[in-house]
């Protein structure tokens, strides 16, 4: 069974594709929807095709599903009208695939299901990125108004951040706020750098 | 408050649904309205169709291909309220424009003359012009069909029509993938202040009250929930009418050119607004009042003549097959009775009718409005045919054919 992957992102695509490899599956085809993606397809001629819902290029693809002369048979939505649920998990999921008429239900079913896990957990992983980067940066900026306030008020560390921790605490704001706002501050004040 | 959500793209035409939410329209009927970005029609209409939200900007054509059975899973859908009319242009590189009159308002004013010009310039291009095209279920491209086929082209053979997301258009139009595009605002617009292209054609001088886009609803879900969708109307034509009063549309530009709405400049956003669109760069811009309607003229009134007239051009491009049960299902996708419960008794004057001739007002006429006055605008189309709904076979026949 040959299977093609229309993915923006390089790196899901992969994450799929060994997933897939993994299943058993050997035929697979990353395709970055850009340029004459379509075409490329049309001769991939694949069984199934799995897009990422975010690529604004699945009308394209439609459409050339739609007239395409160069393949053999006909390829539409995959709609299982005995779990619409599994529609529902895919489109939250941002994945839809497309399989050629006549390929049976059961032998679909465990690749949209696998592609659904692997792009929740790639969401998944990217937020738990991004969480990361977001403490990182917060971090950083602590530390600097904590070294403001040290050096300005002569204070120890410790009622440094306790300074701040309750200043936040009084306006309703993240403590990551409240010392970019004094970092900014100090900074058009012209202080310490 | 009930829950809503709503399915859109980043167009000008999205702007009653983000005004619905926006200026509280919507909280004043006691709905929280959730919009929902998205990124093709086919997300928009399997989000619709799969239950994900309950409403969706969608193209008037789309709505009947889905309840026809024409575009992947088929699902019986309601379009109770048009979200506004005309709002498109068509745009084509300055290479194949140069083969048009040479002034460009000549280009836009005249539109027999450029549809005679951009037959013979077919011949003469380098290559058979590929026009974007936003989804083969589009207004825009029913009406550039409708364009072509006057003069004799064939627009599934003598030109490529190639699908491309909206967003994608002057993208593909700089790298020469295309020739041109027809698309609703803002693309054009940016396009033009881009200097890749030049609006040839606009969609009010080819059917001067288009169809254009409509809230689609899933017929089963409205029919279960007619209170919310009373209050739902209700919010959208307040909302309406606020986006089409001139003195609302810096606040309106302002509101759509926001990263997560449309996310393009609010002066190139404003231009399809007022309709003073500048058409090629360093030429002033050109004065077409009607170019995009919101509210007036009962713009939101779903006719269900415009239902079959779009039906009509499927079955004559080969889009659908002719039959007795599809029409009547094309029709009944425009629920002109749902928007009447609605809005009964309200401030915005409605017809009395459902149906009429498409193309036969010259003039603004007034006509039977169960309230004050309702004056309709002109509604040619370009070649002067009038639809007739009740003899919609004999409309068909009367197009050369072409294939």
């Amino acid at each position: 069974m040959r299977i093609a992957i229309v993915d923006e992102s390089g790196l899901r695509a992969t994450i799929l594709e060994e997933g897939l490899r993994e299943a058993g599956f050997d035929d697979i085809h990353a395709v970055p929807p850009t340029g004459a993606f379509v075409a490329r397809l049309e001769r991939l001629a694949p069984d199934v095709v799995l897009i990422d819902l975010g690529t604004p290029s699945r009308d394209s693809l439609e459409e050339m599903l739609a007239v395409s002369r160069a393949l053999s048979r006909p390829i539409a939505m995959f709609v299982d009208q005995s779990d619409e649920s599994m529609i529902g998990a895919a489109i939250d999921a941002g994945v839809s695939a497309y399989v050629v008429d006549g390929l049976r239900k059961d032998r679909v079913k465990p690749i949209l299901d696998l592609a659904i896990r692997r792009f929740n957990a790639f969401a998944r992983l990217r937020t738990e990125l991004e969480e990361a980067r977001t403490a990182l940066a917060d971090r950083k900026k602590i530390d600097r108004a904590k070294a403001i306030l040290m050096e300005q008020r002569g204070l120890a560390e410790a009622d440094a951040y306790t300074l701040l921790r309750t200043t936040a605490m009084n306006q309703g704001r993240r403590i990551a706020d409240v010392a970019d706002a004094l970092i900014t501050a100090t900074e058009m004040l012209g202080g310490p750098k | 408050m009930t829950p809503i959500s709503v399915a859109f793209l980043p167009l000008t035409d999205s702007a009653v649904l983000i005004a619905a939410k926006a200026m509280g329209f919507a909280e004043a009927e006691g709905i929280d309205l959730g919009l929902v970005r998205d990124t093709s029609w086919a997300n928009v209409r399997d989000r619709l169709v799969y239950g994900q939200v309950q409403a969706a900007h969608m193209l008037a054509p789309l709505a009947i291909a889905v309840t026809l059975g024409l575009s992947q899973h088929p699902a019986a859908i309601a379009a109770p309220f048009k979200l506004g009319v005309n709002g498109n242009a068509l745009t084509l590189s300055s290479e194949l424009a140069a083969a048009l009159d040479p002034v460009p308002r000549s280009r836009i004013l005249d539109p027999t003359a450029t549809a005679h010009d951009f037959a013979a310039a077919i011949g003469l291009h380098r290559r058979k012009p590929v026009i974007g095209i936003v989804h083969r279920f589009s207004s825009h491209a029913i009406m550039l069909r409708y364009w072509l086929g006057f003069a004799g082209v064939n627009p599934d053979r003598d030109v490529t029509l190639r699908v491309l997301p909206p967003s994608l258009m002057v993208e593909a139009l700089h790298a020469g993938e295309i020739d041109g595009f027809i698309a609703g605002e803002p693309w054009s617009s940016v396009a033009v202040a881009e200097g890749l292209g030049e609006i040839v054609a606009i969609g009010a001088n080819i059917w001067q009250r288009g169809v254009e886009k409509v809230l689609a609803l899933r017929q089963d879900w409205m029919e279960a929930n007619p209170e919310t969708v009373d209050r739902l109307l209700r919010a959208l034509d307040r909302a309406a009418a606020w986006c089409d009063d001139p003195a609302n549309r810096p606040a309106l530009a302002e509101l759509l050119s926001q990263p997560h709405h449309i996310g393009q400049p609010a002066e190139i956003i404003t231009q399809a607004l007022s309709g003073q669109l500048p058409i090629a760069r360093g030429e002033e811009p050109i004065e077409s009042p009607d170019f995009l309607l919101f509210h007036r003229e009962a713009a939101n009134f779903p006719w269900r003549s415009q239902a079959l007239w779009i039906y009509s051009q499927f079955v004559r491009w080969g889009l659908a097959k002719a039959d007795a049960s599809a029409e009547a299902a094309a029709a009944n996708v425009f629920r002109s009775d749902i928007y009447r419960r609605a809005l009964a008794g309200g401030p915005t004057p409605m017809p009395g009718a459902s149906m009429k001739l498409e193309g036969a007002l010259r003039a603004p006429l007034a006509v039977g409005s169960d309230r004050g006055t309702l004056t309709l605008g002109p509604d040619r189309f370009f070649d002067g045919r009038i639809f007739d709904p009740a003899e919609i076979h004999d409309y068909i026949a009367g197009f050369e054919p072409t294939r």
